[in-house]
Order: C-alpha cells, then sequence, then structure tokens
C-alpha cells in the first residue's frame, strides 16, 4: 500500500490540556494521493490533532514533518503558505462578505494585498484580481454555487456553507487539504455528492487529503486507509475492512468507549 | 458676508473631522480594531507640526514660552512629520497589544491618548504646558486679506481629504482591504487562509493613525494655537465616534456625511441652546452639548446599528 514516501509523518505528537490527555503520542504517517480517514469518538484527539499539524496549536512533545520538513512550530497562516490547507469541524465564513470575496480571499501572495502596490501598481493589482475572480466564478460553478455569488456568506444554509468550505479549499492551490468533518450538517444526499467531489479532487488535481469523518458511510466510501484514534491515541490503521473488523475498533463504536 | 465666513470655518472643521472619521473607519469599519484614543494621535499630529513649522521664541516671547525645538519647516514638512510621528506612537500601541485579545487595545489607547494629553500639559519644555503654543505658521496666508483666510485654508482641507480618500478606497477596495474586513469577520478564518492577521492588523492600525496625525496637523495649523485642553476625549475621540457611526461605518462616504452632521449639530447647538435655555444656564451650555452627542451616540447604536449608509454588499471591485 505504501507507493511513495509519506507527505506528512506525525511522530509521537502529545498534546495536553491542564490533565486531559487530547493527544497522547501519537504517530501515523500520510501518503500522497490518497484521502486518509480520521476517526474516534467523541473527545477522541481528532480536532486536536488537526490544530496540532497546522499550527494552531504547538505540540508539548514529538515532531510533524511534512514532506520531510519539520513544520511544528510554525502558526497557521505559515503552515498555509506551506501548502496546507484546513477546515473547521463547525464551518467558519466570513459572513458579511460576499460568498464570491469569501473565495476570492483565499490565493496567497496576492500583489493587491500590499497597500503600496494598490496605489502605484493598479495595472498589476487589477489584472490579478480578474484572473482570481475567475477562477472563483468557475469553482463556484463547480460546487453548485454560483448563483449565490453575491449574497453574504452568513445567509448560506449549512449545507451550501459546506460547499463554500470546499470551493476554499480549491482556491487554495494547496498540496494537501485537512477536512474537518466535512460532512456535519449536510443532508445524506448532498453528502453523497460531497463525497465524490472531494473524490475527484484527489483524483484529478493531485491533491491529498487527511479526513476527520463521524458518518461512517463516508468514512469507509472514500477513506482508505482509516486511522482510529481513542483517548489520545491511535488505536488502530487500516485499509476500511481491517477497521471495520477490527474488534478494538467494534469495541469504541459499538459498545461506547470507556474507561 | 458674516453667515458665509460662518459657514466657511465651519467647512474647514468638518472636513478636518471628516479626515479623523476616515482614519477610525479604517482601523474600525474595515478591519475591526477598537481605538478608543483617537485624541492621543490627534495631539501627536498638531504638536508635532507645531513643533516641526514653528521658530523657537526669540526675545521677550523667550521669557514666558519654552519649547522642546522649533526647526522653522515649511507646513507640508510639519504634516508629513505629523503622520510619521502618530503612526509611530501607533506602531508602540500596536506591538504591545495586538497579540492579546480586542479589548486590550482599546484599553491601551484609551490610556495612552489621556497620558499623552497629561504629558504635553505637565511637561512644560516641551510644548509650553497647559499655555499650548500660539503662531503657528498658516500656509499661503499672503495670498488674500486675514479674514478670507478660511477659504483658502478650506481649498486645502479639501484637497487633503479629497488625497486621503482616494487613496484609502483604492486600499479598502483591493485585496488589501479585503484582507482587513476578513479580520475583522473572523480572525482565525482569515488566518487560516494564510493571512498574518497580527501584521494585517499593525497596518490598518499604522495607516489610520497616520491618518489622524495628518487631521491633527491640519487641525493645528488652521487655529494657530493649540493647548492640552483641546486634545480631551469627548472633543478629539467619542464625537469621532458617533461621527462614523451615524453615517455608516465601513463607508468612506457615509463617514464624510456623518462627519458634516455631527459637527453641524455640534457648531449650532451651542448657538440655539443659548436662545433656549434660561441665561443663567446659557453657562453649562457645552455640557449640554455633551450630552446631546452621548444621547445621539445612543439613539444610534439602538435604532440605525448601519447608520446613514452602511457598507456596500460588494466592496472589491474589480
Ligand atoms: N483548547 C482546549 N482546551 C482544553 N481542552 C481541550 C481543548 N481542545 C480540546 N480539548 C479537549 O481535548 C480532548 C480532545 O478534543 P478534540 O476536539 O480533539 O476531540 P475530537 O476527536 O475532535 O472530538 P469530536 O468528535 O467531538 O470533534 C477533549 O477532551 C476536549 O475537551
Ligand atoms: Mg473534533
Amino acid at each position: 500500500m505504501k507507493t511513495s514516501e509519506p507527505i506528512l509523518s506525525l511522530r509521537n505528537v502529545r498534546k495536553y490540556f491542564g490533565g486531559v490527555k487530547a493527544v497522547d503520542g501519537v504517530s501515523f504517517d500520510v501518503y500522497p494521493n490518497r484521502i486518509t480517514g480520521l476517526i474516534g469518538a467523541n473527545g477522541a484527539g481528532k480536532t486536536t490533532t488537526f490544530n496540532l499539524i497546522t499550527g494552531f496549536y504547538k505540540p508539548d512533545e514529538g515532531d510533524i514533518l511534512y514532506k520531510g520538513e519539520r513544520i511544528n512550530g510554525l502558526s497557521l497562516h505559515q503552515t498555509f503558505h506551506k501548502g496546507l490547507c484546513r477546515t473547521f469541524q463547525i464551518s467558519r465564513e466570513l459572513k458579511l462578505m460576499t460568498v464570491l470575496e469569501n473565495l476570492m480571499l483565499v490565493p496567497p501572495d496576492q500583489s493587491g494585498e500590499n497597500l503600496l502596490k494598490t496605489w502605484f501598481m493598479p495595472g498589476v493589482v487589477r489584472r490579478e484580481e480578474i484572473k482570481n475572480r475567475d477562477k472563483a466564478l468557475s469553482i463556484l460553478e463547480s460546487v453548485g454555487l454560483l448563483h449565490l455569488k453575491d449574497e453574504f456568506a452568513g445567509n448560506l444554509s449549512g449545507g451550501q456553507k459546506r460547499l463554500l468550505e470546499l470551493g476554499r479549499t480549491m482556491m487554495a492551490g494547496a498540496e494537501m487539504i485537512l477536512f474537518d468533518e466535512p460532512g456535519a450538517g449536510v443532508n445524506p444526499t448532498e453528502r453523497k455528492t460531497l463525497a465524490a467531489r472531494i473524490r475527484s479532487l484527489v483524483d484529478n488535481q493531485n491533491i491529498t487529503v487527511l479526513l476527520i469523518g463521524h458518518e461512517m458511510e463516508l468514512v469507509m466510501d472514500i477513506c482508505n486507509p482509516i486511522i482510529v484514534m481513542d483517548w489520545g491515541k491511535k488505536l488502530a490503521e487500516g485499509t476500511p475492512d481491517e477497521v471495520a473488523n477490527n474488534p478494538e475498533v467494534l469495541e469504541v463504536y459499538l459498545g461506547g468507549s470507556k474507561k | 458676508m458674516g453667515l458665509l465666513n460662518f459657514f466657511i470655518s465651519f467647512a474647514v472643521m468638518a472636513t478636518i473631522y471628516s479626515i479623523f472619521v476616515l482614519g477610525l473607519n479604517v482601523q474600525w469599519g474595515y478591519t475591526g480594531l477598537l481605538n478608543f484614543g483617537i485624541a492621543g494621535f490627534f495631539a501627536v499630529g498638531a504638536y508635532t507640526s507645531a513643533l516641526f513649522t514653528m521658530h523657537m521664541p526669540t526675545g521677550a516671547l523667550a521669557n514666558y514660552v519654552t519649547q522642546a525645538f522649533g526647526l522653522g519647516m515649511p507646513f507640508l514638512v510639519g504634516v508629513i512629520a505629523a503622520a510619521i510621528a502618530s503612526g509611530l506612537v501607533s506602531i508602540l500601541v500596536g506591538a504591545l497589544t495586538l497579540r492579546l485579545g480586542e479589548g486590550y487595545l482599546a484599553i491601551a489607547t484609551l490610556g495612552i491618548a489621556e497620558s499623552i494629553r497629561i504629558f504635553f500639559n505637565n511637561e512644560s519644555w516641551l510644548a509650553n504646558g497647559p499655555q499650548g503654543l500660539v503662531g503657528l505658521p498658516q500656509p499661503l496666508h499672503n495670498l488674500v486679506s486675514p479674514q478670507y483666510y478660511s477659504y483658502v485654508y478650506l481649498v486645502i482641507v479639501l484637497i487633503f481629504l479629497a488625497v486621503i480618500y482616494i487613496a484609502v478606497e483604492k486600499g479598502i477596495r483591493s485585496p488589501w482591504g479585503r484582507v482587513l474586513r476578513a479580520i475583522r469577520e473572523d480572525e482565525i478564518m482569515a488566518n487560516a487562509d494564510g493571512k498574518n492577521v497580527v501584521f494585517f492588523k499593525m497596518q490598518s492600525l499604522v495607516v489610520g493613525a497616520m491618518i489622524m496625525g495628518i487631521g491633527g496637523a491640519l487641525y493645528a495649523h488652521y487655529s494657530a494655537a493649540i493647548q492640552p485642553g483641546v486634545f480631551e476625549a469627548l472633543f478629539g475621540t467619542f464625537i469621532i465616534w458617533t461621527m462614523l457611526t451615524l453615517g455608516g461605518t465601513g463607508n468612506n462616504k457615509g463617514g464624510i456625511l456623518g462627519a458634516w452632521i455631527v459637527w453641524a449639530i455640534w457648531s449650532w447647538s451651542t448657538y440655539l441652546i443659548a436662545k433656549v435655555v434660561p441665561a443663567s444656564f446659557a453657562t453649562r451650555a457645552p455640557f449640554i452639548r455633551y450630552v446631546l452627542i452621548g444621547v445621539l451616540l445612543i439613539v444610534i447604536i439602538v435604532r440605525f446599528p448601519k447608520g446613514i449608509m452602511g457598507e456596500e454588499r460588494q466592496v472589491s471591485k474589480f
């Protein structure tokens, strides 16, 4: 199953919040061009793992390597520039900005983010803006939100916010996308199309995905391999079948996590 | 003629206030930074330009007036120095507070503005203490007879307002402004989209403060006399918040409109209050105006939270 070098590696990563061992010595590898699933009961430490990878928190111990480079110690905006784009478990959007502007914000290194260039190089800024807008419009079309481009993002429905989030990751030009429960708040039909879109990102755009999921059907359908966390530790790792038949995993999911 | 003169000097002040409002709009309207110390940047701008453009007192005057320096530079140099000095103060404030929660900036600016005023008041060697500085040079004052000088100055401040307005609009409607607005909406999201939030907040704070410094300089050369008493929070900070909130937070045109309306209310209210209230009460007219501004601000916030013109739906222009 290992076709190449891992793109992301966690080595014995630990993060405690006071007495809570949110992430307690976790190691795993993520291989390029796949959708790796990360599952586990509530409070297992999945989101905290994302927060550590993307620099939202610093690990107490351990190393995080992205394409062989140690990235723990970088902050959230810096990991974005390394090529990692993350989403949030509870959708976040820029509420009083239009759907189109939400997407146009995303591309890194826009000339027009430099105030002096907006005054003295307006032509360059304008040309970039037009390209940026056209890209955003085509992404909105592909996720089915084009008709809402001028709507305030805060007015979207839960499902539409998830589509906007997907569009945002497509704008980022990222090499690796970390989805935190992309299917939360989405009805089952919409969830299927969402899964297909994530799948096609990986197949068509050479993107690597690490995905936290609660809904088993979404995870089992599109993720391989799957990593299972429980109480801050990695409990199991393997193909969907292996994980589904692992007695310890079944214990967590069917018997309820106890300790 | 008297009425026209009154209107011209009213217009000069309304224009200067419009400039302050644009500075606050960059910070608060677009970035969500709470600056409750506009009066401090106002004071730094006014005093800097005064010290850069005035000459050291000579002869008998030197017995009564002390100032740290007087460079005798041209008006424009004074205005630029004012912008830079005010920007430097904002960098200091920003470096101390921008990494902390949003309330810290509000409290720090409030405190620093008051400290700056007290500093100018107590440190007489710097700018003559409570008496302040009198006789600031006025640009192009030879052009017309003194009674018409306001006309000349109105043109000068309108040019400053126009240039600042265009510069701010250009920045706000570009990706730069989009980042600021994203920070206002959700800092963490802006961060996750790869934007260095602290750096952009600092830029917003500094740009706003530089504009306020320019406003301070323009005020100083117009009134030709400044004392620490001018830079109290009401006249220097809260009236500007009222202007922006009334006109429309996040809309530069609205902010300018708000400046003119509130300044009209403010200017005419003394006159009206003096007519309406008994003479024994008239000495308290200034305090009645304070109440008026406070009530106005509350009414706007409760009844018209978006002001007269709110932010446009689509701000980026391409
Ligand atoms: N900032 C924080 N401060 C204190 N405790 C935290 C913090 N973040 C997470 N925790 C705790 O760490 C543990 C792991 O939380 P985490 O959010 O990573 O779980 P999760 O696997 O994402 O759960 P869920 O499926 O509910 O999203 C929980 O007990 C949580 O309460
Ligand atoms: Mg979670």
